[in-house]
């Protein structure tokens, strides 16, 4: 049961839901960069939640099956094919052995996420099976995938022996990529971070007002901020203190930085703004060169929104394997 | 004289920072020590990130819903009863020694920093390896300690131009601070020797040779134990 990588991709890393509970030794969480996406796709393959995907960054890798599989693509919408045979993203669709999966560009967005029924069965490290590029844990170390990698595709229980078939086939539905991809690249919701006020009035205003651009050197460590330079009314002198992902430091140089999936657990850089969680997918899905415009947003406002975000998303998981169990189609 | 109040500041959905204070300072940094092992008895579900003189609370906000205060005021209240009733005694602190092979291929800027310094290379090592040092807080990437305690004529400014790859071990001075790289990693600090010891593996228990609260001694060794030290880590 294995997936062969042939060829990489741009920057594919295996990733689940994150590495929780080691920040006191250094150890950041990293996991998906886009939550709700991998939840998702999750339940499309009928897994129970917590199994690695594959995240793919704006260009996806070509994957040989090696058996009979489900396999699910959300996110950012991809090209992506078996052959001549079109793979819709947002549904389930069942690959026969020895299919080669092509991934290819997306038209928007920066990260897709591949489920595989089963999961990505790499060693889990520190109880989590996602890759640390900053930190170097996870697959081989941490690294993206490279061509040549076997990844092992975990057990999945009531495989059918139709499941086995030679077809390459779709299941009838699919989700609604909305409200769970942003393709109208809305405006980001910031909530005021400690030394919000320390900066200058100009700033203050060019933060909320005016419209910034996602910098070429960005990555799962950082999303970094061109178009815009702010400035604090005077040097700060701070100590490290833990650092988080959705903080918006202010290093020397007056662009800002929003810290993502794989921050690093302490930073002594002012802390400006905070991205309210339930847009941080959202901004993960903008690739260098995109357009982030921020509004101001309070905490007890951003956690209203997360509740709502969550208990849409847990209603709809829910109701996905449901309607699996019933259709019987992936045996979930 | 009394210990300042501890401020309490929500800084995201599922964060509350607990702030003793805005120095670097041994004294704060044991009262953040001992808040954090008092919260870990009394509060055992929550993550705690103890920094040089605050900690991090993170805590589902979901689950701390409350009809009448915000999942951040409820848990505050918590945080003050615990630490209210109860203040731990601190352990005693493990005392570490990291031998530290001083100078050439092992600390390519000790040279740099000796002459910046105007002291003899000898000396820069003697007040480098005499101090007792004590573990502020893990932090930066895996198992890295950032120590209190370096004999402030050695205060360095970083480098200009950041390493891209920092051998592992490297003991680094960043101004009043001086740590220890437990992984090839990106680096601005002045390099002035390397442990053989493995500071973090993920395979070992705990992953982390320190822990915040350790005290820790270098001790100077020459190129020949540094090998078979190395040798032996490796075995």
């Amino acid at each position: 049961m294995s997936v062969s990588v042939l060829k990489p991709g741009l920057l594919s890393t295996v990733q689940d839901g994150g590495r929780p509970g080691h920040a006191a030794i250094g150890v950041g969480r990293a996991g998906a960069m886009d939550i709700p996406a991998w939840r998702l796709a999750n339940a499309l393959v009928g897994n129970r939640g917590g199994e690695a995907a594959l995240e793919c960054t704006l260009l996806g890798p070509t994957l040989r099956f090696e058996q009979a599989a489900w396999i699910a693509l959300t996110g950012a919408p991809i090209q992506a094919h078996i052959r001549s045979f079109d793979v819709p993203p947002w549904t389930a669709c069942h690959v026969a052995a020895g299919s080669v999966l092509q991934l290819g560009g997306m038209a928007v967005g920066c990260r897709s996420y591949l489920t595989v029924r089963g999961g990505f069965d790499v060693t889990p490290v520190l109880g989590s099976r996602s890759s640390d590029l900053h930190a170097r844990l996870g697959h081989h170390a941490g690294r993206a995938l490279q061509a040549g990698d076997v990844l092992r595709i975990g057990p999945a229980s009531d495989l059918h022996e139709e499941d086995a078939a030679d077809t390459i086939q779709a299941l009838p539905w699919r989700l609604d990529p909305q409200p769970w991809f942003d393709f109208a690249s809305s405006p980001i919701t910031l909530c005021h971070g400690s030394h919000w006020s320390q900066l200058d009035k100009a700033s203050q205003e060019r933060l909320y007002g005016s419209r910034f651009s996602i910098g070429k050197d960005s990555n799962r460590t950082a999303s970094r901020l061109d178009g815009q330079t702010l400035q604090l009314r005077a040097p700060l002198e701070l100590i490290s203190e833990a650092a988080l992902p959705g903080t918006v430091q202010l290093p020397p140089s007056g662009q800002p930085i929003v810290l993502m999936a794989e921050a690093p657990v302490t930073g002594g850089y002012p802390r400006i703004g905070q991205v309210a969680a339930v847009d941080l997918p959202r901004l993960a899905q903008r690739r260098p060169g995109d357009a982030v415009c921020f509004r101001h947003g309070t905490l007890e406002h951003a956690i209203a929104r997360l509740t709502e975000r969550e208990q849409a998303l847990d209603a709809l998981l829910a109701q996905v394997a449901r309607r699996l169990q019933r259709e019987g189609s992936t045996r979930a | 004289m009394e210990p300042a109040p501890i401020q309490f500041e929500p800084i995201a959905e599922d964060a509350l920072l607990l702030r003793f204070g805005e120095r670097i300072d041994v004294t704060l940094n044991e009262r953040v020590r001992a808040a954090v092992i008092t919260l870990q008895r009394q509060l055992p579900q929550l993550e705690y990130v103890p920094a040089y003189a605050s900690v991090l609370v993170r805590f589902d906000p979901l689950a701390w819903h409350n009809a009448n205060v915000s999942p951040h005021q409820a848990l505050e209240r918590q945080v003050r009863i615990a630490l209210g009733h109860d203040e731990a005694p601190v352990h005693a602190s493990r005392e570490q020694e990291i031998p530290v092979c001083y100078g050439g291929v092992h600390g390519p800027d000790l040279a740099g920093v000796a002459q910046h310094l105007h002291l003899p290379i000898d000396d820069v090592i003697a007040r480098h390896a005499d101090a007792d040092y004590h573990v502020a807080m893990l932090g930066f990437a895996p198992g890295f300690p950032y120590l209190l305690g370096l004999d402030p004529t050695l205060a360095m400014p970083r480098r200009d131009d950041p390493r891209q790859r920092v051998p592992a071990g490297s003991v680094g001075i960043g101004g009043l601070q001086t740590g220890i790289y437990p992984d090839p990693l990106p680096g601005g600090w002045q390099l002035i020797g390397r442990t053989p010891l493995r500071l973090f593996d993920v395979n070992a228990t705990p992953p982390s040779l320190l822990a915040t609260g350790d005290r820790v001694r270098f001790r100077a060794i020459d190129d020949d134990e540094f090998r078979h030290l190395e040798a032996e880590q490796h075995r």
